[in-house]
């Protein structure tokens, strides 16, 4: 299915332009979906121009014109997409926040986008800018959603989405040349015009505008559907921040150029119900939403019957042996085809069902490593999840992984049309045609991200494995080197060692030392569990951790890390040469992870100085006396002799790749 | 003192205040055997407004809901609804009268889904008969979705869609009281009653409450009479404050005034003797 052939002219470049073309093509087919009171409420292409059009003409009608920029601030709600567009169609630029941020935060972006109207979800959102309106001169209008407890709020410069609507429709009919003047605008807008500005959480400093052109988005959400092959007969979730640039991307860009429909659930906390009704072909996720399905799953299993553990066992195992074979169209015996056949029918059917995952297409994961294990469980069950790289600044799409050519660790191959190049230092740079226009007011920032020739720095560093795949190691600045010249990735190592569900957080050195260290915290549930089953006795996380059982089971996962690093060629040189576990779990409250839990190595480095001398010097215990914060904020201190463990490294054995990442 | 107290009618207790009286109590005792759990005492409400009844531990609040939506029945003294003087009246009178109520304990079932529990709110409204609704076919079908769009514009209302099909019991606390003011709300009361709200929540879920509750009066206008314990909580919430000590009403006002009262305030922290 290749997509009706409209689809394939190039007519289009701007969203409102795709909007007014599905109205004609796809008028009868669903364009968005909302889940409300419980219904799944659906509205056609065509119903869809409509609402966007009495908005906009209602927007028109409190001043909003070519060149202003509107605030989106709320939840994946079909208005709140509407309003995106319409803003487009008058010439504007939507510009979305993320609608958690505190008062603080939105107030500094509303004020450097200069945005003069705002539209809200709810009430919660309206009293956060009104609470901010004084350091807002700039801000004249906001408009919302839901009217809910906003009744007694004084109206002056506050619009219901609905009333503007209204008056929209109103204008129209009471001037037949306003639609005309609609149409005649946004016949006029060119693909190089602005259409969006999107600012980007920044970790570090302010927050930065990335301007987008409709060009970027639409060739980037062109190449990204032919990757794909979508067409109008896809279905999505729209449940990611509006704010961030993916959501664009899949629920409005890509929706808009093959004319699919996008589902908004109830709420967040429906997502999960929501999407096996819905049953998405086109789904992404970030990595951890499919580590917790897995685990929901096999937490589950382990209370089922013993009959179906047992046929899920083994249906399991059977998957792991020629699912993703099947899936990747390699040669399988019949016999295990037959067999796996039956599986669909008995087991990997019914888990589908179960995540919503019936009818999946492709599905994406992106932003953080995944873990081998999980990745493969779903490929097995013979979903097609696949991996890509991208970035705000990219219009998303940098590499993505081509169907039959899946690995694990690596990222996949550039996108089409997209350039890529490592620089000396291992940074991956690229160019494309979705590369962004500029930070809004921030000449520096663009001149220090982008190069006069085109090219844009990821601040990732990584290299192109030896299959032609991009291999993303660490942010760029983490990266260091042994003394003897070898690459050191911390966090490369870190994720390869917190893969092993007995290991809860890592913290690797050696950046200008002999080798590298690392320091593991296990995992209390896991290895809690483990000894349960072993009879093991322990009082507390120390003694746990303490525990020469335990210590032998680090080890062996250790080792087997290094081993993983021996087969890459790059990373053979940085293997585990000691490691110990630490007598405490690192912990925000002590300042050791930050509040979203990352760990904050030099702070750890400094706090913990005494093992890290440890380590280097050779000595195989340590005493060791660390002040701790209780959860009521009382101090107290932790002793402890903490043993440091010797490992083998093993011999580079490159080429190994490819095994490795199986 | 047995003399049977006749309505007074709409007498005001020295205050104006914009709305007419809903509920008017008039010298109400109450007593099980030699225990007085109320004595004499008056007080109103009035449609639209927040009132919260507060008292130490055994000071009779609860006494008093109960007394109100009819499952005790006072030895003397009136009760006037809406202009109209009853004496007695069983609880499912006063349901179908508009007075819906909550528990100090949660009162639901545990085995059914949020959704079903949160249906039984509509029985009394429901008007099909048994056998249509055991058919459930035409009118009784019909009535039905009608009151299914009633629970969900409260499901919605409260923001429990995510746990719709969930059986109560597996619920955490704060969600099962949630549920509870759904089921109040389903049936469209004119006075909420709700005995602790906050019991036993943590902050914000407390605030949550509140909000609700706040909501609740607002939008739909409801009338609301509240006991709890969160002085924060009632001093935000409500409009006026009746106060009870061992069965006596020792002050009724505004928060502010009945927070400076001095009678209330040595009843809280107690009085050397």
């Amino acid at each position: 299915m290749a997509g009706s052939p409209v689809v394939e002219r190039l007519d289009e470049d701007t969203f409102p332009k795709f909007l007014l073309r599905n109205a004609r093509v796809f008028a009868d087919r669903p364009a968005i979906r909302e889940k409300d009171l419980g219904i799944w409420q659906a509205w056609t292409w065509a119903e869809a121009l409509e609402e966007i059009r009495a908005f906009a003409l209602g927007l028109r009608g409190i001043g909003f014109s070519a060149g202003d920029k509107i605030a989106i601030i709320g939840g994946n709600r079909p208005r709140m997409y509407w309003s995106m567009v319409a803003a487009q169609s008058l010439g504007g630029m939507p510009v979305p926040l993320y609608a958690d941020s505190v008062a603080e935060e939105m107030a500094y972006v509303l004020e450097h986008a200069e945005v003069r109207f705002a539209c809200v979800e709810d009430q919660e959102q309206v009293d956060k800018i009104l609470s901010t309106s004084d350091a807002l001169p700039k801000l004249e209008q906001i408009v919302y959603d839901d009217p809910r407890g906003l009744r007694d709020y004084d109206h002056t410069r506050l619009h219901s989405f609905e009333a503007l609507q209204e008056a929209g429709r109103a204008a129209m009919a009471a001037d037949g040349s306003l639609e005309a003047a609609w149409l005649d605008g946004i016949k006029a807008a060119k693909g190089s015009d602005l259409a969006m500005i999107l600012y980007t959480s920044g970790t570090t400093g302010r927050p930065k505008g990335v301007m987008l052109s409709f060009d970027n988005l639409v060739i980037s959400a062109r190449n990204g559907n032919a990757f794909d092959k979508l067409d109008e007969h896809e279905e999505t979730l729209a449940y990611l921040p509006l704010a961030w640039i993916g959501d664009y991307v899949f629920s409005i860009a890509q929706s808009y150029i093959a004319g699919y429909c996008v589902n908004c659930p109830e709420s967040l906390e429906t997502v999960l119900s929501d999407r096996q009704e819905i049953a998405p072909t086109y789904f992404f996720a970030p990595p951890r939403v499919f580590e917790g399905m897995l685990t929901h799953i096999m937490v589950r299993m382990e209370d089922a019957g013993p009959l179906k553990k047992k046929m899920f066992d083994g249906f399991m195992a059977l998957a792991r042996r020629v699912g993703e074979r099947i899936l990747n169209g390699e040669p399988v015996g019949f016999r295990d085809r037959l067999a796996y056949a039956l599986g669909e029918i008995m087991v990997y059917g019914p888990l589908k069902n179960q995540m919503g995952f019936t009818r999946l297409k492709v599905g994406y994961t992106a932003g953080e490593a995944i873990g081998p294990e999980i990745f493969r469980f779903y490929r097995s069950l013979g979903l097609n999840l696949k991996q890509l790289y991208g970035q705000t600044e990219a219009s998303v799409y940098i590499t993505m992984q081509p169907d039959g050519q899946i690995f694990g660790d690596t990222v996949g191959t550039p996108a089409p049309d997209v350039e890529l190049k490592i620089a000396e230092n291992g940074e991956v740079l690229y160019r494309s045609p979705g590369v962004f226009v500029g930070y809004y007011k921030n000449e520096e920032a663009t001149r220090a991200t982008k190069t006069e020739d085109g090219w844009v720095l990821t601040g990732d560093a990584g290299y192109i494995a030896e299959n032609g795949h991009l291999k993303i190691i660490d942010r760029a600045k983490d990266v260091g080197k042994l003394t003897d010249g070898a690459l050191f990735a911390p966090k490369y190592i870190e994720n390869k060692l917190k893969f092993f569900p007995n290991v809860k957080e890592v913290v690797a050195f050696g950046d200008g030392r002999d080798f590298c260290g690392v320091f593991v915290n296990i995992d209390l549930t896991a290895v809690g569990s483990w000894a349960e089953r072993n009879n093991v006795n322990y009082a507390s996380y120390q003694e746990l951790a303490a525990h020469p059982d335990v210590y032998d089971m680090i080890q062996d996962h250790v080792d087997q890390v290094n081993r993983d690093l021996a087969a890459e060629p790059m990373m053979a040189g940085a293997q585990i040469k000691r490691f110990l576990i630490l007598h405490k779990e690192l912990d925000a409250d002590d300042g050791e992870l930050t509040r979203t839990q990352k760990v904050r190595r030099s702070f750890i480095a400094e706090r913990y100085a005494p093992l890290i001398e440890a380590i280097y010097d050779g000595s195989t215990r340590k005493h060791v006396r660390t002040e701790v914060t209780f959860e009521d904020g009382r101090k107290g201190a932790i002793e402890a002799d903490v043993e440091i463990r010797d490992l083998t490294i093993h011999p580079s054995s490159g080429g190994g790749l490819q095994e490795a990442a199986e | 003192m047995n003399v049977l107290v006749k309505p007074t009618g709409m007498q005001a207790d020295g205050e104006t205040a914009p709305g007419e009286v809903l509920l008017r109590i008039d010298s109400v005792s109450l007593s099980f055997g030699g225990v007085r759990a109320i004595t004499n005492i008056s007080f109103d409400i009035i449609k639209g407004e927040v009132r919260a009844i507060i008292g130490p531990n055994g000071a009779g609040k609860t006494s008093m809901l109960n007394v109100i939506n009819g499952f005790y029945h006072p030895q003397e003294g009136t009760i006037t609804w809406r202009g109209k003087v009853r004496r007695k009246m069983k609880p499912y009178e006063a349901a179908s009268h508009g007075i819906a109520r909550t528990f100090q304990n949660v009162a639901l079932f545990k085995g059914m889904t949020t959704l079903d529990n949160i249906m039984t709110g509509r029985g009394l409204k429901m008007h099909s008969g048994f056998l249509w609704q055991c058919l459930r076919v035409g009118p009784a079908l019909r009535e039905e979705i009608e009151h299914r769009r009633k629970v969900e514009e409260i499901i919605d209302f409260l923001e429990i869609q995510a746990i719709r099909k969930t059986p109560v019991g597996r619920l955490p606390y704060g969600l099962q009281k949630r549920v509870e003011l759904a089921r109040a709300l389903a049936m469209e009361p004119e006075l909420l009653l709700l005995d602790e709200p906050m019991a036993g929540m943590n902050l914000e879920e407390k605030e949550d409450m509140s909000r609700f509750i706040l909501d609740v009066n607002q939008q739909f206008g409801t009338t609301i009479a509240l006991i709890e314990h969160d002085m924060g909580v009632v001093m935000d919430l409500s409009d006026r404050v009746v106060v009870l000590d061992y069965g006596r009403k020792i002050a009724d006002g505004p928060p502010e005034e009945v927070q400076a009262n001095q009678d209330v305030i040595d009843a809280y922290l107690g009085v050397s003797h």
